[in-house]
């Protein structure tokens, strides 16, 4: 990933950063100033909780370049509480636990480094829920 | 010169802890280079995952110190200072990726910190500073550290991944407020690393009297003269813990109990998580505090010094559904040293 791209996207990617339709309150992600609903211009930020639920998975063992020592892993369709469905790595899972419908929480861990000189890209995965709410 | 006590009362508006999942058994090294005949320091230690580092773990600690602070804004956060001995870069701030996933850019002084294991309690001296003085309503200072160890070496059974958030604020309406606190340092080459080494180098036994048991002692018992507190007057006391030991040890030197020690000591669990080692016992001290209890925060950092903090609990805490210190440590899954290994990222792929 280049710098540029990098840094563009870093609100999306630490804090899962995305919009809300000021003319139908459709929450997106990832932000496209557009609402893909109504049509509506959609530019103000809006920050999506983290949780969500496993909508969908599947366990990657051949990996493309830069995850490789990461196998076997899940990757995830994740259904966002507020709505959208955003595709995610899981971690801190075996990947026999994962199950359709899994309740899961955002956490910001490295997705990849551009070899041993470059830079270590931050972003979202998901993972089951650390503590039930007291 | 000593007691430190800034202008307008300070105290911790929110905290949070984190600890990585995986914990590898003393053994598993204890029978891999002696042959199972190593006196263990602790029982287990945390290692981090492949995809965590220092700035990942303060990430999800500082979440969890904002979560407990009853809606305390990220943009009204004065620092993101975080203290490590490993951070991700060489040369690029920990601070302003921590910074960045809270929303606390752009106006805020985002820092790394540097002092082997009190890396983190220096960072919360200058943060009770900061907001003490009213250049800030909010400072928010993390201890973290995923430690390193020489395979084999003695440090390879405690270095520890995990550590600390908190969020520093005016004294009204806290969880806890700082009574006073004292700073104690000496040039004492204990234990170091290099620039460019991937581990540290350390001085033995040399590390227990002039460097551990002297800082600590120093700090605590002038800070208990200059408070006029006796360690009756504390129910908790938290030391640096680089192994299961030394804060026992040092604690009963300083006339305190093992029942005041215990709650604080974590690192039989999860190892010596370095600059998050104190900090982290801080935060399931204060998960159990009761309002007026008194707790007595004493790091130890190589190279060599001591910060001692007194602590009065000012209110019992509302978690807001956040994980406390003990749903980290009680969320551990054991691996065997081939996987610890490979997330030490010791074989090569390609």
């Amino acid at each position: 990933m280049e710098v540029a791209r990098f840094w563009r996207t870093t609100g999306q990617r630490y804090q899962l950063t995305g919009e809300i339709c000021p003319n139908c309150g459709n929450k997106i992600f990832p932000p496209r100033d557009v609402c893909p609903t109504c049509e509506h211009e959609a530019k103000t930020a809006y920050t999506f909780s983290g949780k969500g639920e496993v909508y969908s998975y599947s366990t990657i063992h051949a990996a493309p370049e830069g995850f490789e020592k990461y196998v076997p892993y899940t990757v995830a369709l994740v259904r966002l509480q507020e709505g959208p469905l955003i595709t995610a790595q899981l971690t801190d899972v075996d990947t026999h636990e994962v199950k359709v419908g899994m309740p899961v929480e955002m956490v910001t861990r490295v997705l990849r480094e551009d070899g041993e000189r470059g830079m270590l890209v931050y972003g979202y995965k998901f993972r089951p829920a650390v503590a039930s709410p007291r | 010169m000593a007691l430190m006590k800034p202008v307008r009362p300070v105290g911790i508006v929110g905290y949070g802890a984190y600890v990585p999942r995986y914990r590898l058994a003393s053994n598993e090294i204890g029978d891999l280079w002696t042959d199972g005949n190593a006196i263990t320091p602790v029982k287990q230690k945390s290692v981090p995952g492949l995809d965590e580092d220092v700035a990942t773990m303060s990430i999800e600690a500082a979440r969890n110190a904002m979560h407990r602070s009853s809606g305390v804004a990220a943009d009204k956060l004065g620092t993101v200072w975080v203290g490590s001995e490993s951070h991700p870069y060489a040369v690029k701030p920990t601070s302003t990726i921590v910074a960045e996933a809270l929303g606390a850019t752009p106006h805020t002084l985002a820092a790394d910190w540097q002092f082997a294991c009190k890396a983190g309690t220096e960072a919360l001296q200058a943060a009770i500073g900061f907001v003490g003085s009213g250049m800030s309503e909010y400072a928010l200072a993390i201890g973290m550290d995923a430690a390193q160890g020489r395979p084999g070496d003695a440090l390879e059974y405690t270095a520890g991944a995990g550590g600390a958030a908190y969020l520093v604020g005016p004294a009204e309406g806290a969880i806890a407020e700082f009574e006073g606190s004292v700073s104690y340092v000496t040039d004492t080459p204990d234990f170091w690393r290099r620039q460019n080494e991937r581990f540290p180098e350390h001085g033995g036994r040399f590390t227990g009297e002039p460097a551990y048991f002297h800082h600590i002692t120093s700090a605590a018992r002038e800070l208990l003269e200059q408070t006029h507190l006796q360690p009756a007057d504390f129910t908790y006391v938290v030391f640096h813990q680089p192994n299961a030991k030394f804060p026992l040890k040092v604690g009963e030197d300083l006339g305190f109990r093992r029942s005041q020690i215990e709650p604080g000591l974590l690192v039989n669990e999860i190892g010596n998580t370095y600059a998050g080692s104190s900090m982290i016992g801080l935060t399931a001290v204060l998960d159990i505090a009761a309002p007026g209890d008194r707790i007595l925060l004493v790091s130890f950092g190589s190279g060599a010094g001591s910060d001692a903090f007194a602590i009065r609990m000012k209110k019992t805490v509302d978690h807001h559904g956040t994980p406390t210190t003990s749903d980290y440590v009680k969320r551990s899954v054991m691996i065997n040293y081939a996987t610890y290994s490979r997330f030490k990222e010791n074989y090569k792929l390609n």
